[in-house]
């Protein structure tokens, strides 16, 4: 192995965090639920253990898979579905960075979550959630080269974070995952000038429920962030008497 | 996607341990690689599989990946997964990724071993 590769790893990983930061609440962002949550694998996870991976073949773009990531981690959000924002950190997706997110969910909810860039190099890069994200796991973006075609590939690896979640999921919490990542890649297919189909493997590899982390029920976002919004009322009205 | 660069050779010390030697690198692309010295190294006594990383080069977040996949298996078959030889660098990943939580780091094969008896 090169030195040069060695080097490159030691750079690509994030450091080990106990909780998480956020640099600062980005204007349009509720900001809660991600500083203090630790960062969290499929190991602490509730519900089975899914391995989702969605892919684009970009046909007819002259791009490499390192130009393919480069303008994916820089426009990352831009490829994201409406209702649904991504407030990058300010360093852009780098190991180690925190960033926002605001996710439509039906009724007009917004659930309020975030995700820790996990590793980060020249052909992918991923993002591991914090406690009471919809699911533990993380997200791996990658592409490469197949038959000489530049590939886009989006991986997940996951389990429903706790028992809510996972009957969320189970009830159109896939599907809407589906359309999620599916609509991204098109995004970004067609930032590169193709009308990409988008294929889509689902494997479970796990069908066991980890009934020990079903107490995650806690951190619960989606839960956090109706409380929170149901209460924005009173929180406005408190305002003129809060000291500072 | 780019060609698997690792080997992997399995020993079984005892007749309750596998320990899988692994030289090269842990990328998405030794999948069946990995599956497959799990695989042998996994018998109708085996309570154990450890994981030497002595000679580990590179590791990647889809290698991680691999080592989640890795213990749902051994959990199904009821085996503890171990693993030693991990440098610093590594053992920091290992945290980072909570698999430090499900899989026992050890020093030294020695020291893995004894955790395994």
């Amino acid at each position: 192995m090169s030195s040069e590769r060695t080097h490159r790893d030691g750079e690509s990983w994030a450091k080990p965090v106990e909780r998480l930061e956020v640099a600062g609440v980005q204007p349009g962002s509720s900001g809660i639920n991600v500083a203090g949550r630790r960062p969290t694998s499929p190991v602490q996870g509730f519900g089975r253990m899914w391995q989702k991976t969605y892919r684009v073949r970009l046909l007819g773009a002259d791009v490499s898979p390192e130009q393919v990531i480069a303008v994916w981690k820089r426009d990352f959000p831009s490829f994201w579905p409406k209702n649904n924002r991504f407030f990058a950190p300010l360093a852009g997706i780098q190991p180690g960075e925190v960033a926002v997110l605001d996710l439509g969910m039906p009724g007009g909810m917004k659930l309020s979550t975030g995700v820790l860039v996990m590793y980060a190099d020249d052909e992918s890069f991923t993002l591991m959630t914090p406690q009471g994200h919809m699911f533990a796991g993380w997200i791996t973006f990658s592409a490469y080269e197949d038959g000489g075609v530049t590939v886009a590939q989006a991986h997940v690896l996951m389990r429903a974070s706790d028992p809510i979640y996972e009957m969320g999921m189970t009830f159109g919490g896939h599907k809407q995952e589906d359309r999620h990542w599916e609509h991204t890649l098109q995004s970004l297919a067609q930032a590169f000038g193709v009308d990409g189909h988008v294929v889509s493997e689902m494997v479970c590899v796990d069908r066991s429920r980890q009934w020990a982390n079903a107490g995650n029920v806690w951190h619960n976002s989606g839960i956090r962030s109706g409380i929170h919004m149901a209460t924005a009322p009173a929180r406005f009205a408190a305002k003129p008497f809060r000291r500072g | 996607m780019t060609e698997a660069t690792v080997s992997m050779d399995v020993r079984t010390p005892d007749e309750s341990v596998s320990v899988i030697d692994i030289e090269g690198e842990i990328t998405a692309a030794c999948e069946p690689i990995l599956m497959d010295a799990y695989g042998r190294a996994s018998g109708d006594r085996t309570r154990c599989v450890i994981l030497n990383f002595t000679g580990l080069e590179y590791m990647n977040s889809s290698g991680i990946g691999l080592l989640v996949t890795l213990l749902v298996r051994a959990n199904r078959n009821r085996q503890r997964l171990m693993a030693y030889g991990l440098t610093d660098h590594y053992r920091q990943i290992f945290e980072l990724t909570r698999l430090d939580e499900a899989i026992g780091i050890h020093n030294d094969e020695a020291g893995a071993l004894a955790a395994a008896a």
